[in-house]
């Protein structure tokens, strides 16, 4: 009697504090996915009233699609070019920021700024500095290259997206890796003084190899977030010139809604899950194995 | 000596370029909203002759800028506190009821957080769409609470995984439930992590774009990210006014920004660490 009581009572703790959380998880996410993964067997089609089983034809779709492959070789250099420069860029300014320098915190709270703000924002923000002040830039000095606007090359538009991503992460990755400086152990840097490391010899023996926790977690961050990519994507160049620009998740958008061949498109958006929890398994099992290590 | 102070004063050259580089773009929007269109192509980097504000009530009535950001509020703020106190409570049932279920449940949360919303996203607009509650700020919300769960439990988790269980117990023998031991010791003692999460949320709802784009189709519902996507859709041949209405965006963020620099650089680099 007591215990059924009990059981009872445990029941309603558990609609109480689980239940709210629990039905809006399982409506918003848990559904929508395991039926998005049984959808992309299926020729589904809202506008023509189609949900037939078609086995894994969507997905041999895909890998036959020269479209689908171009774009997606497109989105990987993408994400290659923006990780490397903005890991890059972001470690430099937490160096020098950590070392004796003035304005810190102003510095810092400079460099930030850009992440503040969505990605269509920013995305009209550098359309006109793209479009307008580069190349006013380039008529009033006369630099050839800067005359026309990044934005109309279709070889060289992706540069832009690259460039405003680096802008826009730099900041939040720099901020990861001050942390990453300032838990260095002060004895390993001292050991390291006493034995005459200095300089460079100091950064790269000692420091980056006491900050892989800090380099896995930007680079995750990085390269997951370049896979996602959209907002930025849609206000700076939305795939122009001539698709030069769309990357997967724009793709994938306009397969499903403006194609409306949406089985296809969330095969495709499965094929982008699979790889962005690849990129985080390895993120995961990295850690762990450096964790083993120190 | 000189040559350490050579080395001084180039990294100080360095870093400031680097600094009004990364600045400049904020500098041409605010600067070339008070111009007129074509004083903005000639000479984008001149002052303004004057602070005309002519720009900004252009671009405040065009993109209804008081409705986008009414409903940006209201959006924000009430997803925002609903994931705080529903994510706290489920992550202290998590940590204090030793249930197997449990295990696989947060197992589940933290799996999910790998799910790029792309792969959710049509079938999340063709289920709601069938039963025809899409464009509803409500049914927004409660997806917001959806997506922002196993982030918010994964670190409160974390966190209340440390508290010790004493105080609880005090309140436990004192005849009150777990309810009361949640509200009047826990709640309290999770206020800085809180924080974080709170304002990692605000960010992330305020500046959305996707999400809202394919669940609030009137122009009415519109939150500002969306308004702004439309304005420059419609105007996009005349620069000045929308000039205007990126500063208008991004002013609400800038004073946070502003107030609160500190707590919200540490926020959002606590949410990447953990």
């Amino acid at each position: 009697m007591v215990s059924k009581k009990k059981s009872l009572s445990n029941a309603g703790f558990f609609i109480t504090f689980m239940g709210p959380s629990l039905i809006a998880f399982t409506c918003v996410l848990m559904i929508p996915f395991l039926y998005g993964v049984f959808l992309t067997f299926t020729n589904y089609n809202p506008i023509k009233g189609t949900k037939d089983f078609v086995g894994l034809e969507n997905f041999l779709a895909i890998f036959t699609d020269k479209e689908f492959l171009t774009q997606f070789l497109k989105t990987l250099r993408y994400v290659f070019y923006s990780t490397i420069f903005c890991n890059i860029l972001a470690f430099i300014l937490a160096y020098i920021l950590t070392s004796n320098i003035k304005a810190r915190n102003f510095l810092r709270s400079g460099f930030f700024t850009p992440n503040l703000i969505g990605g269509i924002i920013l995305g009209y923000i550098w359309k006109f500095i793209f479009a307008n002040v580069v190349t006013k830039v380039g008529h009033t000095l006369e630099i050839e290259s800067l005359k026309t606007s990044l934005l109309t090359h279709p070889d060289r538009a992706i540069l832009a997206m690259i460039i405003v991503t680096v802008w826009q992460y730099a900041g939040y990755l720099m901020m990861i890796y001050i942390a990453g400086f300032v838990g260095i152990n002060k004895e390993v840097l001292e050991a390291a003084d006493i034995d005459g490391a200095k300089g460079f010899k100091k950064l790269f023996y000692v420091t980056i190899p006491s900050m892989v926790p800090s380099f896995i977690i930007c680079f995750f961050i990085t390269i997951s977030r370049g896979f996602m990519a959209y907002d930025l994507n849609l206000a700076l160049t939305n795939g122009a010139p001539y698709g030069s620009t769309r990357l997967a998740s724009m793709h994938i958008y306009q397969k499903a809604f403006q194609a409306n061949q949406y089985a296809l498109g969330q095969a495709e958006a499965i094929v982008l899950f699979i790889v962005v929890a690849i990129v985080a398994v390895t993120q995961v099992l990295l850690t762990k194995r450096y964790e083993v290590e120190a | 000596m000189t040559g350490r102070k050579l080395a001084v004063f180039f990294k100080y050259l360095f870093i400031y370029i680097l600094l009004i580089i990364f600045i400049i773009p904020f500098y041409l929007m605010i600067n070339n909203s008070f111009k007129t269109t074509q004083q903005f192509v000639e000479s984008p980097f001149s002052l303004p002759d004057k602070l005309d504000f002519g720009n900004y009530v252009d671009a405040f009535k065009k993109m209804n800028f008081l409705g986008g950001f009414i409903n940006s509020l209201t959006i924000t703020v009430i997803s925002v506190s609903l994931i705080l106190l529903t994510a706290s409570m489920a992550a202290y049932f998590l940590v204090r009821f030793k249930w197997r279920i449990n295990k696989l449940i947060f197992a589940i949360l933290v799996a999910s957080m790998i799910v790029p919303f792309q792969a959710v996203m049509i079938p999340l607009v063709s289920i709601y769409g069938n039963m025809k509650l899409l464009n509803n700020k409500w049914i927004l919300i409660f997806m917001y609470l959806g997506f922002g769960q196993a982030f918010a439990i994964f670190i409160f988790h974390g966190f209340i995984k440390n508290i010790p269980l004493d105080m609880e117990e005090a309140v436990l023998i004192d005849g009150g439930n777990r309810l009361q031991a949640f509200f009047r010791v826990v709640l309290p003692l999770l206020t800085p992590v809180m924080v974080t999460v709170m304002i990692l949320d605000i960010l992330w709802i305020w500046n959305d774009y996707l999400l809202p784009s394919l669940v609030l189709l009137s122009p009415a519902q519109r939150t500002l990210p969306l308004s702004t996507y439309s304005f420059f859709q419609t105007y996009s041949v005349d620069y000045a006014p929308l000039m205007a209405g990126i500063v208008l965006t991004i002013l609400p963020v800038i004073i946070a920004y502003v107030f609160a620099q500190n707590r919200i650089i540490e926020g959002v680099v606590q949410g990447a660490i953990k």
